[in-house]
């Protein structure tokens, strides 16, 4: 009898759950924005509003705010046309777009290479498969080992958009699941290049990155990024269904206004604006 | 054999009986109705591509594409906040550089063309590499863990003491233990160290092998070259191919022993009776016995190698590369359905595909099962019914 | 071919051979044994240091590289207690099916036990497609149609425990039907004697005398389940999850998922590394308790039952 009562306590606790009192915001999406959202929801003063966060990426955020699965989205890159359409047609009006954030991205190198600095066209010839040997980018005569973000990653989007100007990356790029396997692999790898978030650089060497071969070179410091000088950034969104209202538009401004901002730096991002 | 059936004699009818019995039918009937369910609605999530019904596949006429500028003008999402920073447009040219406008092929042709770039403006789809890689990878495992574990079997089943066989039994139990996701993370981290540094040592011998098989088929000379020559990856076919054989081992070492353990002793002692030693009889007279159950050790390993996800996606360098060196990273068929399902667009055609791997994976290890059910089929219902 | 063997039982050439033969499968079964252990001891090495109180009963803090793991245990554990509640009762019926009704020769027995062991042989990520289009895609749209809601037609807890207990049905079905073989033969011939109808012997007298075999399928199932990734990765689990899950249209996070996001995705390999292997050991652990338990209860059963 016993027994019964604990295995009928332990169901009726694991399936009813608790009663949703408060109110409870959710937010899903983008993989490389999650881990700032959920300092954003530790961080976020107001405790009567609880925080449900998700990561399974950007277009699993997207499509979830379509469904109305979602009250938030996080995104890496911009919501595309078709996916708005979408919401046109289910709600009757576009989404609405945040920038919350913004994101560099690094290109990783081994520690004892010697390659300081490179231009973005340089750079898409290496991802290309052009450019095959070190030699040619003023490194020693080795070939290039490529590294790359897996292809459903909003990060492996936007680097061949805008680096490899939507060519194809050439076959023996190596697709890591992760930017943390990018890094670990390059970090052990003498011959290796890479590509991530500039928050992930542990054990790599970062390489300055010009716009054209004459122009300066930039580091993806937070200054660079912020004055526009490093050439490969981005932002990171929020989508909403529709105007923020009551707990939502407390907790969007209190993200982007200042001190919302400031976690942003601590994870290793970058403001929208200079603080 | 004989089944607890023909224990219980027909008496006479009982309504409460018959539907108890007929509730269980219906319940046993649940294994085959998953294996249908699970043929039936992957090939319904993969119909986008076989149907053509997919929506990237309907719209080939240019009249379609300039729908979709005007849809792309018309809806952009409402900025909140307009004054958060200025915007960087990054790359100007981006423009200037307008992917190449190739004549739209087939959707067949592209999926059986050599290039898997499956995100992007022009999408390729081409699954070869995806098949040679599968195939390099569980070949390496196989060729690693087959012997070894066979040999060990041996092992086990004739020469080794009661005790030391109740040493090396739980122990490879413990291996069967071990979660593939923990496996690949091992390979990660140390094996691929391990596997580098010892290759770079290694590529005199692997011309040396090169040169010994291209002596013996001469035909395959270049094919065998390019096959063993060590590259400058870390992560290869022979990495994953190492995680998948630890996975595999487990499998090929237990149903093996199992069925060396089964040969009748009269066999062993007739042998050695004869004046054959211990080995002889190991090798050329049990070893052929229980052949069948150690083909079926080998096929179920093959079918476990060939399906699996977690090893293969975090060992083995994932690149679609069309190459027939093992030392090469590849990229199988499960690893890409493994790191691509998770965010695609839900019904597209690139989902689509996935499912269409997937069908291709299902097929194989259904292939796999029918042959070790027909071909060894004894064996395994002796094994089943503990007879 | 003794006659053969015999001419050339003297030549070195033969001597060799014949101690390679032998030697060959020692030096395969010490390799292996050797190998198993280093990988064990890797990783106890390595995780030790990592298991604390605190560790086992905190979540995940500052991306993963502080805090413990405790919403992945209790992910995977609810995970896998709602798997069992719909994977074993099914396979038990089947178990008996086999033991108890099936004729060896009938055309659905022999069906049955292929659709068992095709099930067996199939890759676990099929099964995770299989989840996404038959269970999300079918079955929740399908509640979700009916009943006018949004929240089950997305991956959750259930789809992903009903996906997995597909994939533990084998593992069940086998398990028991051991156990059912061994009750003797002699308690349902006195059951029937007494006059017990089929049903009456195999409730009251079968399946209490396979009641650990049951149990023992559970268990089984259970440490497949826990350390499956492949299938949950669309089907629910998550990379980070602070709440913990509360009802069945939650998702989840999960051991094995955790293991690989931790191996590939956190911000800071080299800060995540001791978790990473505190997180593997717990999960080893786990296993190896529950195949153990298992193997345990397994030689119970034979001891009795002999």
């Amino acid at each position: 009898m016993k027994r019964r009562l604990i295995l009928f306590f332990t169901i009726s606790l694991l399936i009813t759950g608790t009663t949703f009192e408060e109110k409870v915001l959710t937010l899903k999406g983008s993989d490389t924005m999650v881990i700032l959202v959920q300092k954003w929801t530790e961080e976020y003063p107001d405790k009567s509003v609880q925080f449900q966060v998700t990561g399974g990426g950007s277009g699993t955020g997207i499509a979830s705010l379509i469904n109305g699965t979602t009250d938030i989205c996080s995104s890496s890159r911009p919501m595309k046309s078709a996916e708005a359409l979408q919401m046109k047609q289910k709600y009757g009006k576009p989404p609405i777009e945040i920038r919350v954030a913004r994101d560099g991205l690094s290109v990783y190198v081994h520690k004892t290479n010697l390659i300081k600095s490179i231009t973005i066209k340089q750079l898409g010839d290496v991802f290309t498969g052009k450019i095959k040997n070190w030699k040619d980018i003023g490194g020693p005569d080795h070939k290039i080992i490529l590294y790359s973000r897996e292809n459903n990653s909003g990060t492996y989007e936007f680097f061949k958009e805008h680096v490899l100007l939507n060519k194809d990356f050439d076959p023996s790029a190596q697709h890591m699941p992760g930017t943390s396997a990018v890094v670990g692999a390059i970090a052990m790898d003498q011959w290796g290049i890479g590509y991530g978030g500039a928050a992930y650089t542990k054990g790599v060497n970062e390489v300055k990155v010009s716009v054209h071969k004459d122009s300066i070179a930039y580091l993806p410091t937070e200054e660079n990024i912020l004055n526009g000088k490093y050439p490969i950034s981005r932002f990171l969104y929020f989508y909403l269904r529709e105007r923020p209202l009551h707990e939502t538009k407390q907790f969007i401004d209190w993200v982007i206004g200042k001190e919302g901002q400031k976690v942003v730096l601590d994870v290793g991002y970058f403001p929208t604006k200079k603080l | 054999m004989s089944s607890n059936s023909t224990l219980y004699k027909k008496s006479k009818f009982r309504p409460f009986e018959a539907i108890i019995e007929w509730i269980i039918r219906l319940t046993a009937s649940f294994s085959i109705i998953i294996i249908f369910l699970i043929f039936i609605f992957i090939f319904k999530e993969a119909g986008g591509l076989i149907f053509g019904t997919a929506k990237e596949l309907k719209p080939k006429k240019a009249v379609s594409e300039k729908v979709q500028d005007k849809s792309e003008e018309k809806v952009k999402p409402e900025i909140y906040n307009p004054e958060t920073g200025e915007i960087v447009k990054i790359v100007e040219v981006k423009k200037l550089v307008k992917a190449k406008e190739t004549e739209s092929q087939s959707i067949w042709a592209n999926l059986f063309s050599d290039t898997w770039q499956p995100v992007g403006k022009k999408p390729k789809y081409g699954i070869q590499p995806l098949l040679i890689g599968t195939f390099k990878v569980t070949l390496v495992s196989l060729l690693f863990a087959t012997p070894l574990s066979i040999l060990a079997a041996i092992y086990c089943a004739f020469f080794a003491k009661a005790w030391i066989r109740d040493i090396i039994k739980p122990t490879v139990e413990v291996l069967a233990g071990f979660p593939s996701v923990v496996l690949g993370f091992f390979c990660l981290v140390t094996v691929v160290q391990g596997v580098y540094s010892t290759t770079q040592f290694l590529q005199p011998l692997c011309t040396n092998i090169a040169d010994i098989i291209s002596w013996i088929l001469p035909f395959s000379d270049r094919w065998i070259h390019s096959a063993l020559t060590i590259s400058d990856f870390h992560y290869s076919a022979v990495v994953g191919g190492i995680g998948l054989g630890l996975a595999v081992i487990p499998i090929i070492f237990t149903i093996s022993e199992d069925a060396l353990s089964a040969v009748p002793n009269s066999y062993r002692e007739a042998s050695l009776a004869l004046g054959a030693t211990e080995s002889e009889t190991a090798f050329k007279v049990m070893l052929p016995a229980a052949l069948p159950g150690v083909v079926a050790a080998i096929l179920l390993g093959i079918g476990r190698a060939f399906g699996e996800t977690m090893i293969a996606l975090m060992a083995t360098g994932n690149a679609a590369l069309f190459s027939w060196n093992i030392f090469h990273p590849v990229r199988t068929l499960a690893a890409t359905i493994g790191s691509e399902t998770g965010e695609v667009q839900w019904g597209s055609l690139h989902y689509n595909i996935l499912f269409f791997l997937g069908i291709l994976l299902f097929l194989v290890s259904f292939i796999i099962n029918a042959l070790t059910e027909l071909f060894v089929k004894k064996y395994l219902s002796k094994k089943f019914q503990g007879a | 071919m003794s006659e053969l063997l015999l001419q050339k039982k003297h030549s070195s050439y033969y001597y060799v051979k014949s101690k390679l033969s032998t030697g060959l499968p020692l030096f395969a079964a010490i390799f292996l044994v050797l190998l198993i252990a280093l990988l064990l001891l890797h990783f106890i090495w390595h995780g030790a240091p990592g298991i604390t109180w605190a560790f086992l009963t905190e979540a995940p803090r500052n991306n993963n590289t502080e805090g413990g793991i405790f919403p992945a245990i209790y992910g995977t554990v609810f995970l896998v207690f709602i798997m069992s509640l719909l994977g074993v009762p099914i396979g038990t019926a089947t178990a008996i099916y086999l033991s108890e009704y099936a004729r060896q020769q009938s055309f659905f027995s022999r069906s049955v036990r292929f659709g068992v062991n095709t099930l067996a042989g199939v890759p676990s990520i099929v099964f995770g497609l299989f989840g996404v289009g038959f269970f999300v895609q079918f079955i929740g749209k399908g509640i979700d149609t009916a009943a006018q809601t949004t929240i089950w037609s997305k991956p959750s807890l259930i789809w992903a425990a009903a996906t997995l207990s597909v994939l533990t049905l084998p593992v069940v079905i086998v398990a028991v039907e051991e156990a059912l073989r061994n009750v003797p033969q002699d308690l349902r011939e006195a059951s029937l004697a007494l006059g017990a109808t089929k049903w009456q012997t195999i409730w009251r007298v079968v399946l209490p005398n396979s009641l650990t075999g049951i149990l023992t399928g559970t268990i089984l199932a259970i440490g497949r389940g826990a350390g499956e990734v492949a299938p949950v990765i669309f089907v629910g689990a998550v990379y980070s999850l602070p709440q913990l899950p509360d009802s069945l249209a939650d998702q989840f996070m999960h051991m094995g998922y955790h293991i690989y996001v931790l191996a590939t995705q956190s911000p800071n390999a080299a800060d995540a590394l001791p978790l990473q292997y505190a997180s593997t050991l717990v999960l080893l652990i786990l296993a190896f308790s529950l195949n153990l338990t298992a193997a345990y209860i397994r030689l119970r059963i034979r001891r009795s039952h002999k």
